[in-house]
């Protein structure tokens, strides 16, 4: 019999009951709320008169909405702090653990949960936000679930599934110098395509992969649903397991050990099959940026805006054209002479320590460009933020010129105040770059952090390795 | 949930690929704590000319004429034909609210996001997946006839075209097709097999006592 996948392993454990047409009814460990998913599933539980199954598999967190200057004000805007006084109120009367607005620990949902222990390896994730994926990172099955899902969840610990289809996707060989995570995943979209891994759950594989950080591991995970899969997962190995010693949430002494001893586990057989197996060069992958509307549209930044002529597909040469106009571009333009009005640096994709530490290394003393009019960093959490500041990272940007903010998604999604105005052209490190994503009318090109510093100092693209 | 059994309607084309649910439903409407009153706001960005936030009264606002949705009868369309990966992007299931409350029961494209897929059934939504090359028949069809309309038969898994020509059959997971067809609540179905999620948690506290530090 063919050995098992990574994602074999952990969905046989959780499988509660099977049904006749292969539906399973699967046992979700851990459930993460924030508050634009949640209200109507609570509202849901309230209605049918239940109450959430386990409250102790549950962490909330507003993250979406919160304002990223000046929070001991409040929110201003009424509709957004509507919003998260009913997670404040839905989690008190439920009695589901919150990091509040003005908690330390607060933070965008998927930096929190690792940070605090509260994701761990071989566990089912879910939360009602599509890049839940990125706890992936550690060896889970993690994925985004829509609103009736996460009602589903609450009341019933688990979801009813259909195994999905497996990808491994291998790369192989060294990054080269100043090559991120960041660029590793952008290049595996812009070979598979944002539709390329849908009905799949992608393992993320090869040497390239393993020599990644922790962090570097969850941006590449984080990103797996723009490739179309739901789920993105990594094998465990030490690094993994070190990662979670003396977390919260983390299992302590004995247990802990106990713990890694399975963990150690959580790695595909030598022989496992998959549906799928697609291999990269890491030695060929270049700092990337999208030029476009999806995720896809991505070149290295060597290279020059496509030109829809040459593309043969009518309906693919139609989109491009589309997002040519809406990005306010002119094929075959070199990217390092594509200027930028803002820079973005932030999101569950990049706003971990290792990424600010990468964007204030590009940095170097010198100053944001006269046409950049707003860079700013958000960090990712409240606690990612005071490790910055200890390391005087704050300092760095705030002398170059970058806003220094409090944590959340921000201009990620630009639900809070943040956003772009329309016309205006972003250097961001999140994972979108959908029409309007980053406010109406607004056009963002996604880059890694040390991408997006390096943009910041020319006011324009720039190759960071000659930066 | 709304049981889906057979439907007649109006098909709107919207004929792009890749549309994402930021498109379907923008941000600033997520804010709200229903799950109702979506239907002015679908498509936000590309019906109206003016920017929109919630609480403003939609009706007043600044219409795209060129936007196929703004267009008589597609204003009134139910059926909404589609191209490849559909609702990609966010997993706001408000994007599956604001089509039904905007009138759509069904939508018709060759591929779809998996979170999009699954929340759509979830809300009473059936998303029908055709080859490409019935899509671009459908599509042809559309343009040569104003007001084309089809009819859906979830229990024969059939789409049956006004002009006679044949039907067209289409897959539909048995167990999806089942609860739409009944309009069942999932969690009711799932409760009866409270046991056994009990059991399954008595073993994990066993075999894996490190998941169940609540606290
Ligand atoms: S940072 Fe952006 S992508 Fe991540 S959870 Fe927030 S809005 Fe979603």
């Amino acid at each position: 019999m063919a050995g098992k996948s990574l994602y074999d392993k952990i969905w046989d454990t959780h499988v509660v009951r099977r049904q006749e047409d292969g539906t399973v009814l699967l046992y979700i460990d851990r459930h993460l709320v924030h508050e634009v998913t949640s209200p109507q599933a609570f509202e849901g539980l309230r209605l049918a008169g239940r109450k959430p199954w386990r409250t102790g598999a549950m962490l909330a967190v507003p993250d979406h909405n919160v304002p990223t200057t000046n929070r001991l004000r409040g929110i201003d805007d009424l509709v957004s702090r509507e919003q998260v006084e009913t997670l404040d109120r839905n989690c008190q009367e439920f009695g589901i653990q919150e990091f509040m607005m003005n908690d330390k620990r607060q933070g965008i949902v998927h930096v929190i949960g690792p940070e605090e222990g509260f994701t761990l390896p071989g566990t089912t994730i879910v939360c009602g936000d599509s890049h839940t994926s990125t706890h992936g990172a550690f060896g889970a099955l993690a994925f985004g679930i829509g609103t009736s899902e996460v009602e589903h969840v609450m009341a019933t610990q688990t979801l009813l599934q259909k195994p999905a289809k497996t990808m491994q996707i291998r790369v192989e060989g060294a990054l080269g110098k100043g090559i991120t995570a960041k660029d590793v995943v952008l290049a595996i979209i812009g070979h598979i395509g944002t539709a390329g891994g849908t009905g799949y759950a992608l393992e993320f594989a090869g040497s390239a992969i393993e020599s990644l950080s922790i962090e570097g591991r969850m941006t590449v995970c984080n990103m797996a649903i723009e490739g179309g899969a739901r789920a993105g997962m990594i094998a465990v190995d030490e690094k993994t397991i070190d990662y979670f010693r003396g977390r919260p949430f983390a299992p302590q002494g004995e247990l802990f050990e106990q713990a890694a001893t399975y963990w150690r586990t959580l790695k595909s057989d030598p022989d496992a099959v998959f549906d799928r197996v697609i291999t990269l060069d890491a030695t060929q992958i270049q700092p990337q940026v999208s030029w476009g509307t999806s995720p896809e549209m991505v070149v290295p930044v060597t290279d020059k805006v496509p030109n829809p002529a040459k593309e043969t597909d009518p309906v693919k040469a139609e989109g491009m054209r589309k997002a040519l106009t809406y990005m306010g571009l002119t094929a075959d333009t070199p990217i390092d002479q594509i200027a930028i009005d803002k820079v973005f640096i932030g999101s569950c994709t990049n706003a971990r320590i290792e990424d600010l530490r990468a964007a204030a290394a590009v940095i170097g003393g010198r100053k944001v460009a006269a046409n950049v009019t707003m860079a700013m960093v958000v960090p990712g959490s409240g606690l990612v933020r005071e490790q910055a500041e200890t390391e005087g990272l704050d300092k760095i940007f705030l002398a170059a010129g970058f806003e220094w903010r409090e944590p959340g998604c921000s201009m990620c999604l630009a639900m809070n105040a943040d956003r772009l105005e329309p016309g205006e052209r972003c250097a961001s490190t999140s994972n979108r770059n959908f029409e309007g994503r980053q406010g109406q009318g607004g056009r963002t090109h996604l880059v890694s952090p040390a991408m997006a510093a390096a943009a910041a100092i020319a006011g324009h693209f720039v190759d960071v390795r000659h930066f | 949930m709304q049981a889906f059994t057979q439907h007649t309607g109006i098909v709107a084309p919207l004929d792009r690929a890749n549309v994402d649910t930021d498109a379907i439903i923008p941000k600033q409407y997520l804010k709200s704590v229903k799950r109702s009153g979506f239907g002015p706001n679908a498509f936000d960005d590309w019906r109206y000319l003016d920017p929109g936030e919630p609480g403003m009264d939609h009706s007043k606002r600044r219409k795209n004429p060129d936007f196929i949705l703004n267009q008589a009868p597609y204003d009134r369309a139910t059926i909404l034909l589609a191209r490849q990966n559909f609702g990609c992007g966010s997993s706001r299931e408000h994007a599956v609210w604001a089509l039904t409350d905007f009138g759509f029961r069904a939508v018709i494209a060759p591929s779809y996001a998996d979170i999009f897929f699954n929340n759509s059934f979830k809300t009473g939504l059936l998303p029908i997946v055709l080859p490409e090359e019935t899509i671009d028949e459908l599509f042809q069809a559309v343009a040569s006839q104003s007001g084309y309309t089809l009819t859906i038969d979830l229990a024969r898994q059939q789409i049956i075209r006004p002009d006679d020509a044949s039907a067209i059959p289409f897959e539909v997971d048995s167990f999806r097709k089942q609860c739409l067809l009944d309009g069942s609540d999932d969690i009711d179905l799932t409760l009866k097999h409270a046991d056994e999620i009990r059991t399954y948690e008595a073993q994990r506290r066993q075999s894996a006592p490190w998941l169940f530090l609540d606290r």
